[in-house]
């Protein structure tokens, strides 16, 4: 799995590429974790490449949901493939998560009040 | 059988009887000698015997108190040798006094009191010349061969037979007696060049070995003096100058300590060398042992380094590890790390100036083959490196410094490289056994979380004559959270769960724990499904690690009614056939898996679904390690399979729906097993 977070008109942007799985979604807490430290208050999660989510990667969105909440930060995922979007929605997290098709979707969201 | 201190104490006693009784028949007989009126008749045969049961009691205790002194250096047996000699001396010259201070008076001259002394003297002499003998005999049986031991037990049992010899009569020197004193002289001869022990003294041991035997040899001659002088006088009776026994052990104890003396003597300028030895062969020793003893990397380097500069002669060293972490942890020995620096900078000055001429480029951590070089340092003048490989790996140099320059030749070089291949050795070891007990660890834990998983699933499913169930749970190499249960709340009311933890190894198992005492727990109380979903979130998620979550579907089955009722949390959707249309169709609705809200919010996530059975519908729960499952081409088994398998199969028993699943899967991933753990449980209603 290969991450990288790059900071884009305002929104910072954590690409993830590749499997998550138990040992790689350290990983990505990381990068989310950095994201939320460094005062990021649009935060866009690039799927488009994401081939396979496993649980401990969704524990790792779902672990950060309470936070983003209550430090009002905007997180919004993208580009996520049927199958991996349909992870998300039969754990009922596309819920509870900012989840749009495209990256421009995305921005709009971020950014909505 | 008598213990060793009873023997010591009856010896004792023994040998004080023997002598007071030898003194007193010698004082008869020569009373008797002295006054021809006089008869009495005691034998001299008694005499004789006496004296041998003197000599046969010290030797015994001789032996015994040796024996049990087996810790003992040489130093310290020589010096008890030399006390023994001394006290026996001291006596011997405090009556020669007493009787030069009386000398021309009748005193001096009287008969009785002259024997009573000689036996005095006559006693402690034995008792010196046979502990001496045992002390030699156990310096010469040092690191003794099976053939040396046995040429001494020759001379052992020779001297003990020869002390019959005394109740033959003789006279001193005749060829029977000659005879006998030249083969017991023979073989002393033949044990006396046992000397290895003096090897294994140091310096300063050696000398104080050569004062104690010169010492013990002037006793001797002043013990021998007295006997010969005493031999003339027939009245003292026990003459020990015809003794064939005591002049042998005389006669050997001398020679013996002599040998000893010239050896240690000429040992004395090569006494270095065999202590530098012996030091390295010790050093070579701990380092080869300092895995068993359970030393870590850092201690090896330490005991490497103290091993090669003591080895060496080195003044100073250090270990440059390759991938250095922390500065100050460096190990050093009679160095300071500042110096350390500047001699880095040195080194690498005088192999930039070589590699000018000889283009090979080297700096400490970049050799891989032992290098010696002279460098330009005001305190040290030549340095040796020599590279620590562990398995290819090249984790470091120890660096030796020299205050001469070509201080280091090579025997040294060799003697480094041994020590250092033998640390290297150490090494691995040791990281062989860390990886080994972390192995072990971890399949220690995978074991316990396999059982506990196995033991948390239920043997029995409960059910009655309205519907037949069946589940199957495959568990992965690395444990996972499938969980299934069931409760039967009365006769036509069952609980039935399927539900999966997010995880792995032993947190998976002991969540599954926990799941599996809320089901039973909350089962009972007959809770509507939503109810239960809702009360399982706020117990489990108190409980449930920050990035873990549970998913669950959760049954409730009526048999009267003919009714399901049910709740999803977030697991996969049921599948369920409809007898009547022929149909699959998968139980989509609403819902969060467990922990992933937890507080009240997550009622509002909960939707509770019902529907009525017929006979011959079939509802299939599953965990996601069936549609997770992945053919070699990294493709997902999928839902539509699943769903397929089940619709070709609905009218089959609910064992044969999971044999078509389970040959479905392993089709599909073409391996005889699936990683992942994946569970099923099938009902079919009749």
């Amino acid at each position: 799995m290969h991450i990288s977070s790059v900071l884009e008109d305002g929104n910072y942007v954590i690409a993830v590429d590749g499997d998550v799985d138990a040992s790689s979604s350290i990983r990505l807490d990381e990068a989310i974790a950095q994201a939320i430290q460094e005062g990021q208050q649009h935060i866009l999660i690039d799927c488009e490449n994401l081939n396979y989510i496993s649980s401990a990667g969704l524990g790792v969105f779902m672990s950060y949901i309470e936070e983003l909440k209550t430090k009002n930060i905007r997180m919004v995922l993208f580009g996520l493939s049927e199958r991996v979007a349909n992870v998300f929605k039969v754990l009922g997290l596309d819920q509870l998560l900012n989840i749009k098709e495209t990256k421009d979707q995305a921005k709009q969201r971020a950014h909505e009040q | 059988m008598l213990s060793s201190t009873g023997i010591l104490r009856f010896t004792t006693v023994a040998a004080i009887v023997c002598w007071l009784g030898l003194t007193l028949v010698d004082l008869i007989i020569g009373f008797e000698l002295r006054n021809a009126n006089v008869e009495i008749g005691v034998p001299i045969l008694l005499s004789n015997l006496l004296l041998t049961g003197y000599i046969v009691s010290l030797y015994t205790h001789y032996s015994r108190r040796l024996a049990g002194a087996d810790n003992l250096n040489f130093i310290e047996l020589l010096w008890r040798v030399f006390v023994t000699g001394l006290i026996a001396t001291i006596v011997s010259v405090f009556i020669q006094f007493f009787l030069s201070f009386f000398s021309g008076t009748r005193l001096a001259e009287h008969g009785l009191l002259l024997s009573l002394l000689y036996h005095i003297n006559i006693g402690l002499i034995l008792a010196f010349i046979i502990s001496t003998f045992l002390v030699w005999k156990k310096l010469v049986l040092y690191q003794k061969t099976k053939a040396l031991l046995r040429t001494w037990q020759v001379f052992e049992y020779a001297f003990l037979a020869s002390l019959l010899f005394q109740f033959i009569p003789h006279s001193p020197f005749d060829l029977p007696f000659s005879l006998i004193f030249a083969f017991l002289l023979a073989m002393g001869l033949v044990v006396t060049p046992n000397l290895k022990w003096v090897a294994f003294l140091n310096f300063k041991q050696k000398w104080k070995s050569i004062l104690l035997i010169l010492l013990i040899i002037l006793y001797l001659a002043y013990f021998l003096l007295y006997i010969a002088r005493s031999r003339d006088n027939e009245l003292l009776i026990s003459d020990l100058s015809n003794h064939v026994s005591v002049l042998a052990i005389f006669s050997f104890i001398i020679l013996y300590a002599i040998s000893s003396l010239l050896v240690t003597l000429f040992n004395l300028p090569t006494t270095s060398v065999f202590e530098q030895k012996l030091e390295e062969v010790v050093s070579f020793q701990r380092l080869s042992q300092s895995n068993q003893t359970g030393r870590n990397q850092d201690e090896i380097y330490d005991l490497l380094l103290e091993s090669a500069v003591s080895a060496s002669f080195a003044n100073g060293a250090w270990f440059e590890p390759n991938h250095q972490t922390d500065p100050t942890n460096l190990i050093t020995k009679n160095i300071s790390k500042q110096k350390v620096d500047q001699l880095r900078k040195a080194i690498a000055d005088s192999t930039q100036r070589k590699s000018k001429r000889s283009a090979i480029t080297t700096k400490i951590s970049g050799e891989n083959q032992t290098l010696v070089e002279n460098i330009k340092h005001p305190e040290f003048k030549s340095v040796l490196i020599y590279p620590l490989t562990v398995q290819h790996e090249k984790i470091g140099s120890m660096v030796l410094l020299k205050e001469v320059s070509d201080g280091f030749n090579n025997d040294v070089i060799n003697i480094v490289n041994t020590f250092g291949n033998q640390a290297a050795v150490s090494i691995e070891n040791y990281r062989l056994l860390q990886s080994a007990i972390e192995n072990e660890r971890y399949r220690e834990e995978l074991n316990i979380a396999k059982r506990v998983h196995e033991s948390l699933l239920p043997s029995t499913l409960e059910s009655n004559d309205s519907f037949d169930i069946t589940a199957y749970s495959k568990p992965a190499d690395e444990v996972g959270g499938d969980y299934f249960d069931t409760h039967r709340i009365s006769k036509h009311k069952f609980a039935l769960i399927i539900g999966d933890v997010s995880g792995k190894g032993t947190s998976a198992a002991f969540n599954m724990s926990q799941m599996k005492g809320v089901f039973h727990s909350l089962a009972q109380i007959d809770l509507d499904p939503g109810e239960f979903v809702i009360k399982a979130n706020d117990a489990l998620g108190r409980c449930l690690e920050r990035t873990s979550f549970i998913t669950l579907s959760y049954f409730i089955l009526d048999t009267e009614a003919g009714v399901i009722k049910f709740s999803r949390a977030g697991h996969c959707p049921a599948l369920y056939y409809h007898k009547d249309q022929s149909k699959v169709e998968f139980l989509k609705s609403k819902g969060l898996g467990l922990g992933i809200i937890r507080n009240k919010e997550y009622c509002n996530y909960v939707e509770v679904n019902q529907l009525s059975y017929k006979s011959g519908d079939v509802l299939v729960l599953y965990t996601d390690g069936v549609i997770e499952a992945k053919d070699h081409k990294n493709r997902e088994f999928g839902y539509d399979r699943l769903k397929q398998i089940v619709q070709n199969n609905s009218q089959s028993s609910v064992d044969s729906i999971q044999e078509a699943i389970i040959k479905g899967l392993r089709e599909f991933t073409q391996e005889d097993e699936i990683e992942d753990d994946f569970t099923t449980m099938i009902l079919k209603f009749r």
